[in-house]
């Protein structure tokens, strides 16, 4: 049923190791913003989790939430967002109840982030080895002395061609795809456990794309890296993904390993995003769009699936009560009424 | 053709900017104000600003004067509100001279570049050069000193200032997508900057403008403390000013100062109403 | 519409090439020849020039709807702006309709009556529409400025009924539009003067994948009621395979491939296009990485390959010789490739 072809990415390397225990869990959070058109519902009842070794691929559409969602995590939500409830727990931390101070110590050191858009991360008046010192002062437990070799070691290991020289470059003399390595480089120099990787190659061209993911996986497979990508093109959360949430308005509504997820969805959505992706298809009748948009999150009447004006399959009860993915589950549905149920 | 929740539509948008920041609100207050005393300062000034009364030269401010009496009696606040009338006007006339020469000089230098952009920013730069009391003694010396020639150099001085923001907004606007929109549909170089560039200017420069505005009203004031343009006994804030600066060092401290709280009360609501104005006419600010 | 007929030579050779049985030759609607971009870096006669577009030779038949291929910096965006007139070449020709359009200046070919028979679609629609300019007066912009015959109104809701534009929305500005109906309004401002050829610039790059295959059914659907000839330029090469009879790719302001849309994704015949093909992610290949960066587009060696350095299959020659797009190796009907070692 699906044309998006998982080409194993264990095809292309090593096989995904054993996943070992969930290093971040959310469970059951929910996320409001107040404005003053009304209080937006951005996160309902999100549970979600990510193990040791593990790359998770996180898919939705824009204003599906998995922005705001990777924000929160980090603590670095907008002011005017409040969690309303859940816990996020990274390696048993609550990172809800942790200080400003802790959370600064695990950002960088424990847990590495990728922004979208690599030039608007990066500082434009200093140079990237400066930049990499910098995390490494940090976060590295590296000396004073060590620091400049330990950068361009750091520069080396991202296949940036002649780090000694790059070293002193400024961002703005590099190309996108070399300062979205630098990025990377950036995040994984402290050593951390989980990476975030919030549409890393957003922007870049197709061959940078599958340079720099190429990258990415190789250097997490080797340390056993917890990596949670965030990204809206499906296919590329195929090739590269072990196991994939899918995120529609503010609702996890599907989890499970990519190969299942693209063989046998069981969401509606799942089914109509895969079926309204160009990629694998051999003729644009194909295509089937999805019907509607996403609902507006400040109704105060919003059903309790709120995919629920767009599902061809929906029922009565799907307006007033819904069983959210659980915490931890490897393979769910919030669905009353998925596909290829008994 | 346009939906018919226009003019519904702008009269929310307006109650939002008004309510959303306290501060606009009372701008606007004052503003409103400003405007009453210049279009209805004779009738609403409680005594004739010229009458002259010996006796009660000097007297400090009281429930029969509220800003007092200055040295020939007459009643600083009559004077101040009168006062309005022209110093607004000086400004208004100033500005909009400016505006109406410098933003499209401006615009076209910023958006044709090249030579026309040469010279128009080597003329900003000649004119900064001099400063504003130096070019108004110049003009008046040359042209005689009446309020026109004031007008004048002042609008002169605040030429600078619209071909820079205009040039520097209409630069960064000439390679935007809808500009290309704008030729693909047919317009000339000059329909394009008619026609998208330069309305697409206006709202920054609504703040340029009032912010300006402030500016004007102290020059006006300035030029007329030292006795060119505005002749005693006309009444007008610089020269109330400089009527009463004699008096500070003796005590009596209202012929001053009052005026001079009025001026700077008038200038800084024209500055707080700029920031207004942009929201107002910004079609993006309106949900 | 259509305009007179125009003397094609060139496409009674192309057909004989494609064999016996191909399809009947089709009328040219605008052929590029020799078409060259250079921007100088600095000032003065010395300056470094930037070769941003640098001899491309094409064909645009009249209902055919053509891909244009290549990634950041290739130049397809430069290319589409000079064949819709909106910026002027430094060499080469560029011929419409039988008319010689690349001698008119851009800024007078805009006021010009043949401003109309060609339109482009923008990939960025938010930019692309004037803020303060509701949708209604973006899209009857064109019949206004060309005084185009007929009620204006009547035009505009004419062609906002055929992209799905509901007139209620027509009063609309901008930022009170979600970022699908942006596109369409862009969409029917192109539309609008009923040109004969539109150039899209990866006008479904910036939505929503659900909201891109509704604008990519809408384009397909007007060209065929329409007759439009396309020249779609995007970086998405399985969008370009779904739309597309036939597909160019560019590398570094140079057109290295040419060929019918499915035997070129089936079977590249250039090395990057492989590599390309390779790298989409969900076409179950793996990707073949190309090494180190791409060469600088500022005063290019004009004797060696652009591609020399990066390519897979790259040898000494590679480095003395700038190829020029020719026939395959197997002579495959329609298709050209720029290589010394082609794969086919």
């Amino acid at each position: 049923m699906s044309a998006v072809a998982t080409h194993a990415p264990a095809a292309a390397d090593d096989a995904a190791p054993a996943p070992g225990r969930a290093l971040l869990e959310m469970t059951d959070v929910s996320l409001e913003f107040r404005t003053r058109s009304g209080t937006v519902r951005a996160l309902q009842h999100v549970s979600l989790s990510v193990r040791r070794g593990e790359i998770v691929g996180l898919v939705g559409e824009s204003g599906s939430g998995k922005s705001v969602l990777c924000y929160a995590l980090l603590g670095l939500s907008d002011r005017a967002a409040r969690i309303t409830s859940g816990r996020i727990d990274y390696d048993g931390i609550d990172l809800r109840a942790a200080s400003e101070r802790e959370l600064q110590d695990l950002r960088g050191r424990e847990i590495g982030m990728v922004f979208q858009n690599p030039r608007a991360a990066l500082n434009p008046i200093r140079t990237i080895g400066r930049q990499l010192e910098d995390v490494l002062r940090r976060h590295g437990a590296v000396r004073r002395a060590d620091l400049r070799e330990r950068a361009i070691e750091a520069l080396r290991e991202v296949a940036i061609a002649d780090p000694q020289r790059r070293h002193r470059a400024y961002p703005f003399e590099l190309s996108g795809g070399m300062c979205q390595r630098v990025m990377i480089a950036l995040a994984l120099c402290g050593a951390p456990r989980l990476l975030i990787a919030d549409e890393p190659t957003t922007g870049l061209d197709v061959t940078t794309q599958a340079a720099v993911l190429a990258l990415v996986r190789e250097r997490v497979r080797a340390s056993r890296v917890a990596t949670l990508l965030i990204t809206h093109d499906l296919a590329l959360a195929a090739d590269f993904c072990d196991r994939i949430v899918v995120m529609h308005a503010g609702h996890v509504v599907e989890t499970a390993p990519t190969g299942a997820l693209f063989g046998a969805p069981r969401h509606p959505y799942t089914q109509a995003l895969i079926a309204s992706t160009p990629a694998g298809r051999d003729a644009l009748e194909e295509l089937r769009p999805i019907a509607g948009g996403l609902p507006d999150l400040r109704r105060e009447d919003l059903p309790a699936c709120r995919f629920l004006e767009r599902c061809p399959r929906a029922l009565p009860a799907c307006r007033d009560a819904l069983a959210h993915v659980a915490p931890g589950a490897a393979h769910a549905v919030a669905c009353n009424n998925p596909l290829g149920a008994p | 053709m346009p939906a018919s929740g226009a003019t519904p539509r702008r009269v929310s948008h307006l109650r939002y900017v008004l309510t959303e920041n306290p501060v606009t609100l009372v701008a606007v207050v004052m503003y409103c104000v400003l405007v009453l005393m210049a279009g209805f300062g004779p009738m609403i000034a409680p005594y004739d600003p010229l009458a002259t009364a010996p006796e009660r030269a000097l007297q400090p401010p009281s429930a029969a004067h509220w800003f007092g009496t200055d040295a020939l009696g007459r009643d600083i606040l009559s004077r101040c509100i009168v006062a309005a009338r022209l110093d607004l006007g000086l400004a208004v006339s100033a500005v909009a001279l400016s505006f109406a020469i410098g933003a499209p000089l401006g615009a076209a230098a910023g958006f044709f570049g090249g030579w026309a952009d040469r010279v128009v920013s080597r003329l900003a730069d000649t004119i900064m050069a001099f400063p504003l009391f130096v070019l108004a003694m110049g003009i008046v010396a040359a042209m005689g000193n009446t309020l026109a020639n004031i007008v004048i150099a002042t609008a002169i001085i605040n030429l600078p200032f619209y071909i820079r923001v205009a040039r520097a907004e209409a630069n960064v606007r000439r390679s935007a997508g809808f500009v290309e929109s704008a030729r693909l549909a047919g317009n000339s170089e000059w329909g394009v900057l008619v026609r998208h560039v330069f309305p697409n200017l206006l709202p920054p420069m609504a703040v340029q403008v009032s912010l300006n505005m402030g500016w004007a009203i102290l020059n006006a004031a300035g030029l007329s403390f030292i006795g060119l343009g505005v002749r005693p006994p006309t009444p007008e804030w610089g020269i109330l000013v400089a009527e009463g600066a004699q008096y500070i060092l003796s005590g009596e401290w209202w012929v001053a100062l009052l005026p001079g709280a009025v001026l700077m009360t008038a200038v800084f609501s024209f500055n707080l109403l700029g920031d207004a104005l942009r929201d107002l006419l910004d079609p993006r600010r309106r949900t | 519409m259509s305009g007179e007929p125009s003397p094609d030579v060139g496409v009674a050779a192309e057909a004989a090439a494609r064999g016996p049985g191909a399809a009947l030759p089709r009328e040219v609607l605008l052929e590029a020849i020799g078409l060259s971009r250079r921007f100088a870096i600095g000032s003065g006669r010395r300056a470094p020039q930037l070769h941003a577009v640098d001899d491309v030779s094409l064909r645009l038949h009249r209902g055919e709807s053509v891909g244009l291929v290549g990634e950041s910096g290739c130049g397809k965006s430069t290319l589409a702006r000079l064949l819709a007139r909106l910026i002027d070449p430094t060499e080469g020709a560029i011929v419409f309709e039988g008319r010689d359009v690349g001698a008119i200046r851009a800024r007078d070919f805009a006021v010009s009556g043949q401003r109309a028979r060609i339109q482009l679609v923008f990939q960025d629609a938010t930019d692309s529409l004037d803020p303060r300019q509701t949708a209604f007066e973006a899209i009857a912009e064109p019949a206004v400025r060309m005084r185009l015959p007929g009620d204006v109104a009547a035009r505009v809701r004419r062609v906002a009924d055929e992209v799905g534009l509901p007139s209620e929305l027509l009063g609309r500005y901008p930022h009170q539009l979600s970022g699908g109906q942006r596109a369409r309004v862009g969409i029917a401002r192109a539309l609008c003067p009923e040109p004969a050829l539109l150039v899209l610039d990866e006008p479904t790059a910036a939505l929503d994948v659900s909201v891109q295959a509704v604008v990519l059914q809408l384009l397909a659907r007007l060209r065929r009621e329409r007759g439009l000839t396309y020249l779609f330029v995007s970086h998405d090469l399985n969008v370009v395979r779904l739309l597309c009879d036939r597909v160019l790719v560019m590398y570094l302001g140079r057109l290295v491939e040419e060929g019918p849309a499915r035997a070129v994704f089936d079977a590249p015949a250039h090395p990057y296009t492989a590599a390309l093909l390779s790298a989409i992610p969900g076409g179950g290949r793996a990707p073949e990485v190309l090494p180190g960066e791409v060469r600088s587009p500022i005063d290019p060696d004009p004797s060696a390959c652009r591609f020399h350095g990066r390519c897979p299959a790259g040898e000494a020659a590679c480095g003395r010789t700038l190829p020029q797009l020719e026939a395959t190796r197997a002579g495959l009907p329609g298709r050209r490739v720029a290589c010394l070692k082609p794969r086919v």
